[in-house]
C-alpha cells in the first residue's frame, strides 16, 4: 500500500494518530466480534446454570430450524424485491431526468431527499398509508376488489415493506444512475443514430450497457441496505408478522438475543452474517478493483 | 550565504536502488550550479539530497560549516523552488511568503517589510492578496520564487522550475532568475533536463549520467572540449555528429588526421563546424548527399548521407543555402575541431 | 434525431412529474395527518386535506408528550438526536482524518496491520453482532449515556479510506515545502492538509450527520431511560406504545418534526450531500 515518497518521521506519533479509531475498532467491533464467534460455540442450559461449549450444533440446528430456513426464505424475497423496485424506479426517473436540462436541478432536488428519511420513519409513514382501516390505500383498493390486510395476509405485509424499504433508496440509486448516465459520452448516442438505431434501440445497447458497472455495484449496495439497514422499517412496522412473514435475518438475531435471549443460536446467526456481509464486500471491492483499471 | 561541499556523496533507496554515486562538488559562495542530464540521471536525487527531503546514504554534507547529513530541511538555511510551484492553494500570495517566516518566529514587521521587498522585486505587488489558482503560471513561478528569496536563505535549490512554462516566458523567466542570483550573490543549485537552459545560467555546470557525475566546468568547457562522449551527445544541438575514425580515415588523406592519437577510435564533429565554403589549407574537406533541408529562419540544418555511414551527419549553418534536396554538397571542417574519443570508455582522447 | 422531440419531452415531464408525486406523497399525507384533530382518525379513511388542529398537535407533541405511552416530550428527544447526531458526526470525522494522515504520512511498523484491523470494521455492521456488542457496552456501564449512544458508532472504516483517497492526490511538493518552510508534521496537518480537505470534510458532514440522526436499533437497544430516548426511535414507542389504535395525529406531528432535520441538511446543502454519496463509494 502507498505512501507519499517522502515521510514525515516520528517514532510515536503515527500510533498515537491511530490510536483512536484503532481503540474504538477493537472494543467495539473486533472484541464484539470474536464474542459473537466464540458464542456461537456455546450454548447455555434452559436455566442459564451451565454453558456447554457444542462445536456447530447452533448452526446444525439453525439449519434444520424451519424457522431460520424460512428468514432466510423471506430475506431473500424482501432483499431482491426491494432492490429491483428500487432500482427500476430510480432508473426510470434518472433516464427522464436526464433528458432535461433546465429542469433537471429542479426534478433532482425533489427526488434525492427522501434519502433523509430514517428506514423506522419510512416504515411508520407507508404503515399509515396501507392501515387497513383508515388508510388510503386500502380505501382505493377496495374499489379494484382488492381486500388489503397486512396484519393477516402474508403477502400483503410483504409488500407493505419491500415499498417503504424502496421508496427510500430510490434517491441513493438514482444520484448513481444519474452520474452514470452523464458519464456516456454524447458522441456514443450520436453515433448509434447515425447508425440507425431508434431511441428505444439506443437505450437498450448502448446506455444500458455502458451503466451495467454502475448497475452491478449498487445491486450490491442495495442488497446490503436491505439485508442489514432496514431493522427499523420492519421493527416499527410489521414486527416480523404475520406468522414469520416478514422476520428477515437481522430482525431474527436481534429478537432470538433480546426477546428470546437465546444468545448461542443468536450468536450463531450473527456469524453467518458477518460471513453474508463479508463476501459481499470482497464483491464490492472487486467492483472497485476492476473500475479503477477502467 | 555559504558555500556546499558534497563530499563522495551517494543515494542508496531502500530495495537496493541505487540513485547517486560518489559526487565530489565543491560550490563556492555565490556560485550557480547547473545539475543537467536526461530523466533519470540522479539530478533531482541530488538536489532533494541537498534540501534533506531525502536522506543521504553516503559521504558528507556541508553548507557553510556544518555537516548537515541528519538536519530537517527547515533547519539548513536554505530554500527550495519546486517544478510545479508547490504554493499552498488556500492560501493568498502574502502567506504563502509569509509562512515560512511565521514558523520561524519572524516578528510580524519583520515578515511583512521582507514580503514586500520580494513582491517588488519580482514585480508581484499587487497580486499579494490573491490565491495561486487567480494567477497565470508566469505569476505562480514568480510567486514560488518569492517564497524562497523573502528567506535570505544561504543556498537557493531550483528544481526545473521552469518546465511548466511555455517557451516564451521561460527565456524571459531564465534571464530573471540569473539576474536576481547575480544580483543577490546567493549560491544556487539548478537542476534542468534542458541543455540550453543549462549553459546559458550556470557559473559551472555538473552533467550527470547514471547517478554520477560525468563532468563539471564552465559551459564553454563543457562545450569545447567534453570530456566524454556522453557529454559531447547532451551538450550542443544538434547533437555532436559521431564517426568511426576508420572511416573518416577513408575518406580523408592521412596527413589531416596525423594529430588524432591513433588509439582514438570514435570521432566526434559538431553540426556548425561543418562550413559550406570552400576548403582552406589545412581543412579536411567531407562530401554528402543533402536528404533533407531544414531551414529555421536564421539559420539551417542539413541532413545529409555519407557513402558508406549509416547515420546521416548533421550540419547546420548560420544561412539558409539555396540547394536541392538530392544534391551533392561538400563541407569543409578545420582539424581542429575533430573530437577524438575512446569509443569502449567514451572518453576523451586529446 | 437525437435532440428531444416535443411528445417525448412532455411524455418526460408526465413520469417525473408523477414521480414527484409519489416520492412527496408519503410525507404530504403525514403532513396533512398532523394538521387534524384525534376524531378525524376514528372512522373513515384519512383526510388529503389540512385540518384545523396543526398548532395544537405540535405544541402537545414538543411540550407534552405521551406520558401514558412512556414518551416524553419531543424536545428533549430532537435534543438528545441532534447530540447524538452530532457525536458520531464530529467523532467519526475526528478519529478518520488523524488516522488517513497517520497512513498517507508516514511509514511506520505494522501500518498495513493497522489498516486490516480499521478496514475490518467495513464488513462488521452494527445489526450483525448486536448482542455482543451490547454486552460490550453494558459491561463498560455506557447504556443510557451518550457516551454509549455515540462512541461505540463512531469508528468508520468508510470515513478513513475517503480521507486516504483524498490525502493520496494532495500533491507531494506541498508536504516538502512545508518542510522547508519548518512545518512539521503537525502543523502541516493543521496549516496545510485541513484546509485543503474542507469540502471532503463538509460533504462527508452532511453524510454523517442523517446516518447519526437516523440510527434506531442503536438507541432503542442501550436506552431504557426517556431521558435519553432520540426522535427516531421514539415514534416506534408511540405506534407500538398503546394497545389501542396510534393517536396519529400526534404521530404524524412527531414524525415530520424528526424528518425535517436531516431533509433540510439535504436541500441546503444538496451539492455537499451529492459529492459525499458519490465519493464514500469510490
Amino acid at each position: 500500500m502507498q505512501t507519499k515518497r517522502m515521510t514525515f518521521s516520528s517514532k510515536w506519533l503515527p500510533y498515537a494518530l491511530l490510536a483512536p479509531q484503532v481503540i474504538i475498532t477493537l472494543i467495539f467491533f473486533i472484541w464484539p466480534a470474536s464474542q459473537a464467534l466464540y458464542q456461537s460455540f456455546l450454548r447455555q442450559d434452559i436455566f442459564g446454570l451451565r454453558t456447554n461449549f457444542v462445536w456447530f450444533d447452533n448452526f446444525n440446528r439453525l439449519f434444520a430450524d424451519p424457522l431460520y430456513l424460512n428468514s432466510l426464505k423471506v430475506t431473500l424475497v424482501f432483499s431482491l424485491g426491494t432492490t429491483f423496485l428500487s432500482m427500476s424506479v430510480a432508473l426510470l426517473f434518472a433516464v427522464m431526468v436526464n433528458r432535461m436540462i433546465r429542469s433537471r436541478d429542479s426534478y433532482t432536488t425533489f427526488l434525492v431527499w427522501p434519502y433523509a428519511v430514517a428506514p423506522a420513519i419510512a416504515g411508520v409513514l407507508w404503515w399509515f398509508i396501507f392501515n387497513p382501516s383508515i388508510g388510503i390505500m386500502p380505501y382505493m383498493l377496495k374499489g379494484f376488489g382488492y381486500d388489503w390486510n397486512h396484519r393477516s395476509s402474508s403477502t400483503d405485509a410483504m409488500i407493505l415493506v419491500i415499498i417503504a424499504a424502496a421508496w427510500k433508496q430510490i434517491s441513493y440509486n438514482f444520484l448513481f444512475f444519474l452520474a452514470g448516465l452523464q458519464s456516456i459520452p454524447h458522441s456514443l448516442i450520436e453515433a448509434a443514430a447515425i447508425d440507425g438505431a431508434s431511441r428505444f434501440k439506443r437505450f437498450w445497447t448502448i446506455v444500458f450497457p455502458l451503466l451495467s458497472p454502475i448497475t452491478f455495484f449498487l445491486m450490491v449496495v442495495n442488497v446490503v441496505y436491505a439485508m442489514f439497514d432496514t431493522f427499523g422499517v420492519i421493527h416499527a412496522t410489521t414486527e416480523g408478522g404475520p406468522a414469520q412473514a416478514t422476520n428477515i435475518l437481522v430482525y431474527k438475531v436481534y429478537r432470538d438475543g433480546f426477546v428470546n435471549l437465546n444468545l448461542g443460536s443468536s450468536a450463531a446467526q450473527s456469524v453467518i452474517l458477518m460471513a453474508i456481509v463479508i463476501v459481499l464486500t470482497v464483491i464490492q471491492f472487486r467492483y472497485i478493483e476492476r473500475r479503477v483499471n477502467y | 550565504m555559504a558555500s556546499i561541499f558534497m563530499d563522495n556523496l551517494g543515494k542508496v533507496y531502500t530495495g537496493g536502488v541505487r540513485a547517486v554515486t560518489g559526487v565530489n562538488l565543491d560550490i563556492a559562495d555565490g556560485e550557480m550550479i547547473v545539475l543537467v542530464g536526461p530523466s533519470g540521471c540522479g539530478k533531482s536525487t541530488l538536489l532533494r539530497m541537498v534540501a534533506g527531503l531525502e536522506t543521504i546514504s553516503e559521504g558528507s554534507l556541508k553548507i557553510g560549516d556544518r555537516v548537515v547529513n541528519n538536519l530537517e530541511p527547515a533547519d539548513r538555511d536554505i530554500a527550495m523552488v519546486f517544478q510545479n510551484y508547490a504554493l499552498y492553494p488556500h492560501m493568498t500570495v502574502y502567506n504563502n511568503l509569509a509562512y515560512g517566516l511565521k514558523n520561524r518566529g519572524f516578528a510580524k514587521s519583520e515578515i511583512q517589510r521582507r514580503v514586500n521587498e520580494a513582491a517588488q522585486m519580482l514585480e508581484i505587488g499587487q497580486f499579494l492578496d490573491r490565491k495561486p489558482r487567480q494567477l497565470s503560471g508566469g505569476q505562480r513561478q514568480r510567486v514560488a520564487m518569492g517564497r524562497a528569496l523573502v528567506r535570505e536563505p544561504a543556498a537557493f535549490l531550483f528544481d526545473e522550475p521552469l518546465s511548466n512554462l511555455d517557451a516564451k516566458l521561460r527565456v524571459q523567466m531564465r534571464v530573471e532568475i540569473r539576474q536576481l542570483q547575480k544580483r543577490l550573490g546567493t549560491t544556487s543549485l539548478y537542476v534542468t533536463h534542458d541543455q540550453l537552459e543549462a549553459l546559458t545560467m550556470a557559473d559551472r555546470l555538473v552533467v550527470l549520467n547514471g547517478g554520477q557525475i560525468e563532468q563539471v566546468g564552465t559551459p564553454m568547457e563543457l562545450y569545447s572540449r567534453p570530456a566524454t562522449t556522453f557529454v559531447a551527445g547532451f551538450i550542443g544541438s544538434p547533437a555532436m555528429n559521431m564517426l568511426s575514425s576508420e572511416y573518416l580515415r577513408g575518406l580523408v588523406s592521412a596527413e589531416a588526421l596525423s594529430h588524432v592519437p591513433t588509439q582514438a577510435d570514435l570521432i566526434g564533429i559538431r553540426p556548425e563546424d561543418l562550413s559550406l565554403a570552400a576548403p582552406k589549407d589545412g581543412e579536411i574537406s567531407l562530401t554528402g548527399t543533402l536528404m533533407l533541408l531544414e531551414p529555421a529562419g536564421a539559420e539551417s540544418h542539413l541532413h545529409l548521407r555519407f557513402d558508406g555511414h549509416d547515420d546521416m551527419i548533421v550540419a547546420r549553418l548560420p544561412h539558409v543555402p539555396d540547394v536541392a534536396e538530392g544534391a551533392k554538397l561538400t563541407f569543409s571542417l578545420p582539424r581542429g575541431k575533430l573530437h577524438p574519443f575512446d569509443r569502449a570508455s567514451g572518453k576523451r582522447m586529446a | 434525431m437525437v435532440e428531444n422531440n416535443r411528445w417525448g419531452n412532455f411524455f418526460a415531464h408526465l413520469v417525473l412529474i408523477l414521480g414527484v408525486a409519489i416520492v412527496i406523497f408519503p410525507v404530504y399525507v403525514a403532513i396533512i395527518a398532523s394538521t387534524h384533530p384525534p376524531g378525524t382518525f376514528i372512522r373513515g379513511v384519512m383526510p388529503l386535506l389540512p385540518g384545523p388542529n396543526a398548532l395544537e398537535n405540535y405544541k402537545t407533541v414538543i411540550t407534552e408528550g405521551r406520558s401514558r405511552a412512556g414518551t416524553p416530550p419531543i424536545g428533549g428527544m430532537l435534543w438528545n438526536s441532534f447530540v447524538m447526531a452530532m457525536a458520531i458526526t464530529l467523532g467519526k470525522l475526528s478519529i478518520s482524518l488523524l488516522s488517513a494522515f497517520a497512513i498517507v504520512y508516514f511509514r511506520f511498523p505494522f501500518r498495513i496491520f493497522f489498516f486490516w484491523v480499521i478496514f475490518l470494521t467495513l464488513m462488521l455492521p452494527v445489526e450483525v453482532r448486536i448482542v455482543p456488542t451490547f454486552q460490550v457496552v453494558a459491561d463498560l456501564g455506557m447504556l443510557n449515556s451518550f457516551a454509549g449512544l455515540s462512541i461505540p458508532l463512531i469508528a468508520s472504516a468508510t470515513a478513513t479510506f475517503l480521507f486516504r483517497q483524498f490525502f493520496m492526490t494532495v500533491p507531494e511538493e506541498l508536504m516538502e515545502a512545508a518542510r522547508v518552510d519548518g512545518a512539521g508534521p503537525m502543523k502541516f496537518f493543521k496549516d496545510i492538509l485541513m484546509p485543503l480537505s474542507i469540502t471532503n470534510i463538509a460533504a462527508l458532514f452532511v453524510i454523517m450527520f442523517i446516518y447519526g440522526w437516523n440510527q434506531y436499533l442503536w438507541p432503542l437497544l442501550i436506552t431504557t431511560d426517556p431521558e435519553y430516548y432520540t426522535i427516531v426511535m421514539g415514534i416506534q414507542r408511540m405506534v407500538t406504545g398503546g394497545d389501542s389504535e396510534p393517536l396519529w395525529h400526534l404521530v404524524m406531528a412527531t414524525v415530520v418534526l424528526a424528518a425535517l432535520p436531516p431533509i433540510l441538511v439535504i436541500l441546503f446543502m444538496q451539492r455537499l450531500f451529492v459529492k459525499g454519496l458519490t465519493e464514500t463509494e469510490k
